[in-house]
């Protein structure tokens, strides 16, 4: 026993391997511990929205509307877009019109976000930063549609609904590539 | 005069001289010339930092680092455990509180507070280390300003295994999405295999529940990892056949290396600081007992090297036992000083056999975009002649 860890002895602890924490071997099929989860409370906490659209709720929204919300609810942190560049925001600025051009001035959502999904994601499930989960859904579809047209990705008329929005192509996936390293000594 | 009903409530506050002071203890009394002349409060429901101690962590905007020069050994104080929140720290009823665990799953189940502490528990010490933990702009920084973003506890909890044991994991679920319940609301996506291997649900640090700065009641404790994916305040975890790509990890916690962008880049780099001497220290000539942590995501640490000619030749620290699995490591160095401008740095060596990297190596690998996220180079620090300790900054760009 080593601080209150029960090591087995008869596996070796080669490079990145694991040591067992725990001889699981009398353990019954199940301890009986906690309830089964209801629908309603999954679906009350369950507001993920993955790349392929899962989780997308019912509603649309569009830029011109999306454009008035930003002003009124998001402009004050993120700025309007108007300010030089020298100019400190509360939040990061979130458009410029250089989509996919040069990822290393500023990272934007238009030269870095991979996906168009995670826009909708992040903004519903905490902005406004003041006012957290206070957004429609049919606001957060609209800001989505707005950030994206601001960032010459799509037209001012594209509707964004859970049917388009997951169809958004953003320059900047192209880039992402999952880590190549791994437990070893080279420098990666 | 010092009564016992004043003291029984110790209270720390700030003084008129920002000093951080007993509240029932004037500070006369603490410059008072004979102990053992003056009775002192009795035994009280808690324990306080004597207040000839101002050790504190250094704060931002987002977060707060500790200050690993002024620590003694590999545990960090609950209190001087850093920081890094997206929201604030939510306030959470512990008995209010419940783990759902959902998706890919044969029983969707809650977990009360009670419900996982009544499970087979585990104790591990582990480092969490921030994978933003860097700073190099100038001479003038300390240990806790240039990678004050790790932080070392005894964690207790479940293994996540037993959970996922309990829920009937399915075979075809290969992520997991974890969400915390702060105003945040914070995801992160994280492969199964790391809850197979040694992810933990724990709700108490160093002996006692989590301080609400690190996640009370529960968070996940994901060993060696980048910190932002050991997720604070736990609420939901879903099973998935896909990463969720959530901002925490596309927009952030990902970083340029050559002409492509690193995504989910999880485990921390084998790392080391000297944090004796440091900035802002001033030494004198002869015996300097060089002192340290060494630490890696990947495993342990076989080796610290120490440079005391910069860089030209390395000779081995003695390790402070135990050295734990991906844990901070104590090292120490005995070196003479001549009293010479030189320059002394550590480089950490991991049972994987990888050894930390100059600032350099990490540019001809991943380019001069490279930056932000995981940068694990040796840190180097000038001693002049008049003793003055200086980090020695080096630009990339």
């Amino acid at each position: 026993m080593l601080y209150g860890y029960m090591l087995c002895m008869s596996c070796k602890h080669n490079s990145n391997s694991t040591m067992v924490l725990q001889d699981t071997a009398n353990w019954p099929a199940t301890f009986g511990l906690g309830r089964p989860a209801t629908q309603a409370e999954i679906a009350k906490l369950d507001i993920d929205v993955r790349p392929d659209g899962k989780g997308l709720p019912p509603g649309a929204g569009d830029a011109i509307t999306g454009k008035t919300i930003y002003m009124a609810k998001c402009a004050a942190c993120h700025g309007t877009g108007a300010e030089p560049m020298d100019v400190k925001l509360p939040g990061p600025a979130l458009m410029n019109d250089s989509a996919g051009a040069d990822r290393n001035k500023l990272k934007t959502i238009g030269n870095y976000w991979p996906y168009a999904t995670t826009i909708f994601d992040y903004v519903r499930r905490t902005m406004p930063y003041n006012a957290p989960g206070t957004l429609t859904d049919n606001e957060v579809y609209s800001l989505t549609a707005y950030i994206l047209h601001a960032s010459n990705i799509i037209t001012a008329q594209t509707v964004m609904n859970a049917a388009s929005l997951p169809k958004v192509t953003m320059p900047a996936k192209k880039l992402f590539v999952p880590d190549n390293r791994h437990a070893g000594p080279e420098v990666r | 005069m010092l009564g016992g009903a004043a003291t029984a409530a110790v209270m720390l506050f700030k003084s008129s001289y920002g000093k951080m002071i007993q509240a029932a203890i004037p500070e006369s009394v603490l410059q008072s010339a004979d102990p053992t002349k003056t009775i002192g409060p009795p035994p009280g429901e808690i324990g306080t930092r004597s207040a000839f101690e101002h050790v504190v962590k250094k704060t931002s905007d987002i977060s707060s680092r500790t200050p690993l020069q002024d620590l003694y050994g590999v545990i960090t104080p609950s209190d001087l455990h850093y920081e890094r929140h997206h929201a604030g720290v939510p306030v959470i009823d512990p008995h209010k509180y419940e783990l759902l665990i959902h998706g890919m799953v044969n029983k969707p189940m809650v977990f009360t507070l009670a419900d996982l502490k009544r499970f087979p528990s585990v104790s591990r010490i582990c480092f969490l280390e921030c994978s933003g933990n860097f700073r190099n702009s100038k001479e003038t920084l300390t240990p806790q300003e240039i990678c004050g973003l790790t932080s070392q506890s005894e964690w207790t909890g479940v293994m996540l295994s037993t959970l996922f044991r309990e829920v009937g994991v399915q075979p075809k679920a290969s992520w997991f999405l974890a969400e915390g319940g702060d105003a945040a609301i914070m995801t992160r996506s994280i492969p199964v295999k790391k809850a197979w291997d040694d992810a933990m649900i724990v709700y108490a640090q160093n002996g006692e529940a989590i301080r609400p700065e690190q996640g009370y009641p529960v968070r996940l404790l994901l060993p060696g990892w980048e910190g932002n994916t050991s997720v604070k305040w736990l609420r939901r975890l879903e099973l998935s056949d896909q990463p969720y790509m959530t901002r925490e990890e596309t927009s952030k916690y990902t970083y340029a290396v050559k002409d492509s962008i690193r995504q989910f880049s999880f485990e921390m780099d084998a790392r080391s600081i000297i944090t004796f001497p440091a900035f802002p220290q001033q030494v004198a000539k002869g015996w300097i007992e060089i002192r340290g942590i060494a630490w890696s995501g990947w495993g342990k640490i076989v080796k610290v090297e120490i440079s005391t000619d910069a860089g030209k030749t390395w000779q081995a620290a003695r390790l402070q036992e135990p050295v734990l699995d991906k844990a901070h490591t104590g090292f120490r160095y005995l070196w003479q000083w001549n009293g010479d401008t030189t320059e002394i740095m550590s480089r950490a060596i991991d049972e994987t056999g990888y050894t930390q990297p100059t600032l350099q190596q990490l540019v001809n690998a991943r380019g001069t975009d490279m930056g932000g996220y995981h940068m694990n180079p040796i840190t180097a620090w000038v001693i002049q002649r008049d003793g003055k300790v200086l980090f020695k900054p080096e630009k990339w760009k």
